[in-house]
């Protein structure tokens, strides 16, 4: 299996070539509905991350809510 | 007091709005809520790997608006740029579910005072994309027209730094937003530390004040919830009643006609 290595919140991560972003998301088990996603500093919406395919050395943001003033 | 106020879409009773960050417990969140009678939060996002986990202050605070009928504001908190804070509210319009944004773009690290550049391009893009803009901003009155210009419906004028407690830092740049903006929703928002500074905002003729830190920090942050709910309803009865005007020299309020009362 080839992979390929990402960035993931600044962290390095490493997913196998062909990896899409809603399969990111759910290996990391988080359900679709409770995260926000970037890549490379862009807004990718729910919809949208089917056909997102991670390239090597994206950045990958996960977002979820928490409480602010 | 039956005195309803308009923000976008909603008309609102209550004309305060509160931070839900820095509570000691979800129950304590959920509790100060309940007393302040706020029917708008506001909320953030953090990014799944950050340190410290969210434990279960969200869930309260969703549990507490929907009993409420209340709504959430998300912030772009922890933004810099125009760009960062444009795609963290479209996440943010995602996930709550809402096209209410506090717009935040800080652009001093000492005093996190408001980028007014980038916050000006950011709203223009974000009003043009659907949001309904509540734009952070300092009390300068030209920026605070380009802000309209770019069509936030509001403003929120901060009355000091954020989180600082200091009150009205600049009541003649205060008034003097209030006088030339005579039909705009003006918010206080940051640098409230006493139930007095909001009150006095109120009595200014503000429409409504946002904080946190002033109850979040609290002794008793349920009790000081509701001393702001009494102050800012007290505030606003003033200015609705007509606050006297200021006078140097003293006058008399008894009517004794300047004649002595027992003797001569």
């Amino acid at each position: 299996m080839n992979l390929i290595d990402l960035q993931l919140d600044n962290r390095p991560h490493r997913v196998p070539t062909g990896t899409t972003l809603d399969a990111l998301v759910a290996q990391l088990g988080h359900e679709p509905r409770d995260v926000g996603t970037a890549v490379n500093g862009r807004f990718v919406p729910r919809g949208g991350r089917a056909a997102c395919t991670l390239q090597a050395g994206d950045a990958v943001l996960l977002f979820q809510p928490i409480v602010g003033g | 007091m039956n005195d309803p106020w308009c923000v976008g879409d909603a008309t609102l009773a209550s004309r305060f709005l509160l931070g839900t960050a820095g509570y000691p417990s979800p129950q304590v969140l959920r509790d100060a809520i309940v007393a302040s009678r706020t029917q708008v939060v506001t909320v953030g996002l953090k990014r799944t790997l950050a340190a410290a986990g969210d434990n279960g202050f969200v869930a309260i605070v969703r549990e507490a608006l929907k009993q409420r009928g209340a709504r959430l504001l998300p912030n772009t908190a922890g933004c810099r740029s125009a760009r960062e804070a444009i795609e963290l509210a479209c996440m943010a319009r995602e996930l709550y579910d809402t096209p209410w944004i506090k717009l935040e773009v800080v652009g001093d690290e000492h005093t996190l005072q408001p980028d007014a550049f980038e916050l000006v391009a950011a709203a223009a893009r974000l009003v043009r994309d659907g949001f309904v803009v509540f734009p952070y901003c300092t009390d300068d009155l030209v920026t605070c027209r380009r802000l309209l210009d770019a069509g936030c419906p509001l403003l929120m004028p901060w009355g000091a730094p954020i989180g600082s407690g200091q009150g009205l830092l600049n009541p003649f740049a205060l008034r003097t937003l209030r006088e030339r903006l005579p039909d705009t929703t003006l918010i206080i928002d940051a640098g409230i530390g006493a139930p007095s500074h909001a009150a006095q905002a109120l009595e200014m003729g503000f429409d409504a004040v946002l904080l946190n830190s002033a109850v979040a920090q609290a002794g008793d942050p349920v009790a000081m919830a509701q001393a702001f709910a009494l102050a800012i309803e007290a505030g606003r009865c003033a200015f609705r009643s007509g606050v006297m005007a200021r006078q140097d020299f003293a006058v008399a309020s008894t009517p004794v006609g300047g004649e002595p009362v027992l003797l001569g």
